[in-house]
């Protein structure tokens, strides 16, 4: 029973890791919108390279941060919370 | 001081050791003390020392001894470089030098005004120790900006300005600002607060979303190799092939470009949130009363 138990916790976190990086889609879609414009700008106007491109840089890293708000939890959901939960399966049980 | 002199060189070796011997010791320091792992596995900065204190025990960890490094090794590299500085003595590291004030100078001047050009010092402290905190993995080193306690103790100290230069027109004034656009207290709260948060996610994140792509691709590439070349007899069949260059490439973007960018990156928030957040037009109506008052009593 025990065995089973712990399987299923070990399991949910292992899903719940996988389903919470789904929020990789939307950093994904915004910085290609980014690059695609910077893009554009850069085709019109080819002396401003180096302004778009730090900024589009700048605009990609702070677009990025919810995807990497994901990635924090799935870290945490696959190497910090099977022990912890675990441990209280454990006290739980005696 | 003459630039030639015996005395001059000797200090000059001083310096480059300085500057190289604590990476040194820390690659000694690691192979020494670190057990070794057996295969590829994906850790956290390894313990050397827990110190038991009331409320919570303190840990001395990697992260914390690898960042000293670089914190005493960056000391030699700003001593090297101003090293004999004087007017009219142009060097090579001089002109390095005058190059990284002039740029940083320029950097700060442009993105958070006139105001706050005495900002530089510590904007490029954080510039420097946050790029080469992560470019300290060139050297096999574990780096502290994956750890998110270093970086959310950089993320605190920021946080803390961020306030220091919002309350600088009075408290009111501070409880004003949260009432900006409209009054919308609770919202205006969790972004305050979400501010160091997001600080120190995006940074630590970054980098060590990509030491656990490398060690995901560097075991894919074992396995892989293992089972291309298994059937070679002996040595042949066990060493990894594939693991030889492969996973460089992918060192390229997460190391040297994630690490540099964020840095950048880092730098670049510090100054924007802090210039932002400082209410400088009433700041300065605030300072030509208090002036025309004094001038009224002095009359």
């Amino acid at each position: 029973m025990l065995e089973i138990a712990i399987g299923i916790i070990l399991g949910c976190c292992a899903l719940g890791a996988g389903t919470a990086m789904i929020a990789g889609i939307g950093p994904g879609i915004g910085e290609g919108n980014a690059v695609a414009k910077a893009c554009e700008a850069i085709g019109r106007q080819p002396e401003c390279k180096g302004e778009v491109t730090t900024t589009m840089l700048m605009g990609c890293a702070i677009a990025e941060t919810t995807g990497l708000y994901a990635l924090v939890i799935a870290i945490l959901l696959i190497f910090v919370a099977p022990d912890r939960l675990v441990d209280i399966l454990m006290n739980y049980v005696g | 001081m003459n630039p030639k002199s015996r005395r001059f060189k000797a200090v000059d070796l001083a310096y480059i050791l300085i500057m190289v011997l604590p990476v040194v010791f820390g690659i000694v320091f690691k192979i020494l003390t670190k057990p070794a792992s057996s295969g590829i596995v994906i850790e956290g900065a390894y313990i050397y020392l827990t110190i038991p204190l009331p409320f919570q025990d303190l840990l001395i960890t990697e992260s914390q001894i690898n960042s000293a490094i670089v914190m005493v090794s960056m000391l030699g590299v700003c001593l090297y470089l101003t090293h004999g500085m004087r007017y009219g003595c142009i060097c090579k590291r001089h002109h390095i030098a005058e190059w990284i004030v002039e740029k940083i100078n320029a950097m700060v001047k442009g993105n958070m005004g006139s105001y706050f050009s005495g900002f530089s010092p510590f904007v490029v402290a954080i510039l420097a120790l946050s790029g080469l905190s992560s470019l300290i993995t060139l050297f096999g080193l574990y780096p502290p900006t994956s750890d998110v306690n270093i970086v959310g103790g950089w993320a605190i100290l920021v946080f803390i300005l961020i306030t220091y230069y919002k309350c600088k027109c009075g408290p009111i004034q501070y409880i004003k600002s949260f009432a900006e656009p409209i009054a919308l207290m609770p919202l205006n709260l969790i972004s305050e607060v979400a501010t160091p948060i997001s600080m120190a996610f995006r940074h630590y994140g970054n980098i060590l979303s990509g030491s656990v792509i490398s060690v995901l691709v560097a075991a894919g590439l074992q396995g892989l190799s293992a089972m291309i070349f298994g059937a070679l007899p002996g040595f042949l069949g066990e060493f990894p092939f594939l693991q030889i260059g492969l996973p460089a490439i992918l060192s390229l973007y997460f190391d040297l470009f994630s690490g540099c960018l964020q840095a950048y990156i880092f730098a670049m928030l510090t100054m924007l949130y802090v210039s932002s957040g400082f209410p400088i037009e009433i700041y300065e109506k605030r300072k030509q009363k208090k002036l025309s008052i004094q001038k009224r009593a002095n009359a």
